[in-house]
């Protein structure tokens, strides 16, 4: 039924015949569309369930032991929801774990299975190949200064980008699904003794438990920091329009608004 | 369009109903083989099975990871511990010479111990971590005597299914499966670093499964009871950890 085609590029209108047309092949597959909305949730889901985690214990550190006795790497200057925890407050934040433990290995699984489905897709499709792989003539650092410099004059996104990503998102979109992702999974997983001990090497390569837990505080930073560049970007781009695009696959392009 | 939709109504509800018939299969099986956990009910169950079930299909033999002399915590933390009750204060007034651990349940010939038979049989050390649900963590090494020694000197019943381990805390009790209790590397500990196990840290005598977390690993242990049905205890989830919001597995 074709819903993962992408947009061969003769079809792409150029910027001169932004006419919208009924016939045109959605703008995202509904595959694409229904796994990003489940992962925007489950992702909002594991971002609350891990900030409330991470306040029971908001101290960093390297190796394998770590714990109120020992020196930190760095500490976060917010409250704790455990009394034993140093942290300058006259007051302890109650307790979250539990139900946010259950929320975050729940959420968890939907996004990796959700992510598997995307990633496989994704590749039989030709998503990535066409889609978020920079294209040939893109591939040079004038053209990456060039779209760095529109972003950062904050030019509106031209009609076409609304048809195609321009060489900034498909660089931070392979960087979020191949190397982010795949990193906070992994050493999600380096913290669980049970999974450790069937794949011990999952955790020594990281540097030991205390490593593990902390990359996965800063590449769940880096994931959040992501999520609110994207959503800005969404915003400055049209919002309404780009949300409806991705919840409908359609496109309503400025002429259509006409 | 009409042969279309209808084509694809076909073939919606064919995978549907292939979907429903194979989640039929899949909780019988898993049923059948023990990778369904006590607290699988509820809207945390999926995940919590999905949890449970990889555990005992990746992990069935594996060793939780042991390190070496050097790499022992000179910080062991002895963490919050519950204000100990009379019943504690006066054994340990004694030097614990009358703590008993008492066995029950599916055993061919329950029974009490005291500290010293559990120290005259063959002894077991571990250098493992010991990581709290919280995130912090510390090696030790841990003495005591394997948990499956004890059972044998019991005498298991082969219908049993679940180690239920009470601590002398009347609201901390846990359990593990079979799997679990039958552990190369699951002790009744009594030693750590060496030393008698200090009493913050669980002495005299705690659990220590190190492939779960550090709340599985209950302190002040009086009482085993060996059964096949976990509903028989408490609330039925398997531990006082569901109870209070915790998951029964710990795994992770």
């Amino acid at each position: 039924m074709g819903v993962m085609q992408s947009v061969p590029e003769e079809l792409v209108p150029g910027p001169a015949s932004l006419s919208p047309s009924t016939a045109e092949p959605p703008r995202h597959s509904a595959l694409i569309r229904a796994t990003h909305w489940i992962i925007a949730l489950s992702f909002l889901a594991l971002l609350v369930s891990g900030i409330e985690i991470l306040i029971s214990h908001p101290r960093f550190y390297w190796g394998e032991n770590g714990n109120v006795l020992t020196p930190v790497l760095f500490k976060l200057p917010i409250p704790s929801s455990r009394s034993l925890v140093p942290t300058g407050y006259g007051y302890v934040l109650p307790d979250q774990n539990g139900w946010s433990r259950y929320l975050h290995f729940q959420s968890a699984w939907l996004t990796v299975l959700t992510g598997l489905v995307y990633v496989a897709a994704g590749f039989v499709s030709g998503h990535f190949r066409n889609n978020l792989l920079p294209r040939g003539q893109d591939v040079s650092w004038r053209a990456l200064w060039r779209t760095v410099a529109s972003h950062l004059r904050f030019e509106r996104p031209s009609a076409a980008e609304a048809r195609s990503y321009n060489l900034l998102q498909r660089l931070s979109y392979l960087f979020v699904i191949f190397a982010l992702f795949p990193l906070v999974i992994w050493t999600g997983l380096a913290m669980s003794p049970a999974f450790t001990s069937a794949f011990p090497t999952s955790v020594t390569l990281l540097g030991g438990r205390q490593s593990a837990r902390t990359i996965h505080f800063f590449v769940a930073a880096a994931l959040l920091l992501f999520l609110l560049v994207h959503v800005g970007m969404v915003w400055f781009a049209g919002f309404r329009s780009r949300m409806r695009t991705m919840i409908t696959g359609r496109i309503y392009g400025p002429l259509e608004d006409a | 369009m009409t042969d279309l939709s209808r084509r694809k109504l076909i073939q919606t509800g064919l995978a549907a109903a292939t979907g429903i018939a194979g989640l039929g299969v899949a909780t019988g099986l898993a049923k059948n083989y023990g990778l369904i956990p006590p607290d699988y009910g509820g809207i945390w169950g999926v995940g919590e099975t999905l949890n449970y079930a990889s555990y005992r299909l990746l992990t069935n033999h594996s060793m939780a990871r042991e390190f070496a002399r050097t790499e022992i915590s000179t910080r062991p933390l002895a963490n919050e511990i519950p204000p100990l009750n009379d019943a504690f204060k006066k054994l340990q007034a004694g030097g614990f010479a009358d703590w008993r651990l008492t066995i029950d349940g599916m055993v061919d010939r329950p029974g009490t111990f005291s500290l010293q038979q559990l120290r005259s049989y063959p002894s077991r050390s571990q250098i493992t971590q010991l990581a709290c649900e919280e995130g912090w963590s510390y090696v030790a090494e841990w003495t005591g005597v394997p948990l499956s020694h004890v059972l044998e000197v019991a005498g298991i019943q082969p219908r049993a299914k679940y180690v239920v381990y009470f601590s002398i805390d009347p609201d901390w009790w846990d359990s593990i499966d079979m799997g679990d209790a039958l552990h190369p590397q699951t002790y009744l500990a009594y030693g750590m670093n060496g030393g008698d196990l200090p009493v913050g840290n669980g002495g005299p005598l705690r659990m220590r499964v190190p492939r779960q977390l550090g709340y599985k690993n209950v302190k002040f242990i009086t009482r085993l009871a060996v059964t096949d049905d976990l509903r028989k205890f408490g609330k039925g989830l398997g531990s006082a950890s569901p109870e209070g919001g915790y998951a029964w597995f710990a795994g992770i």
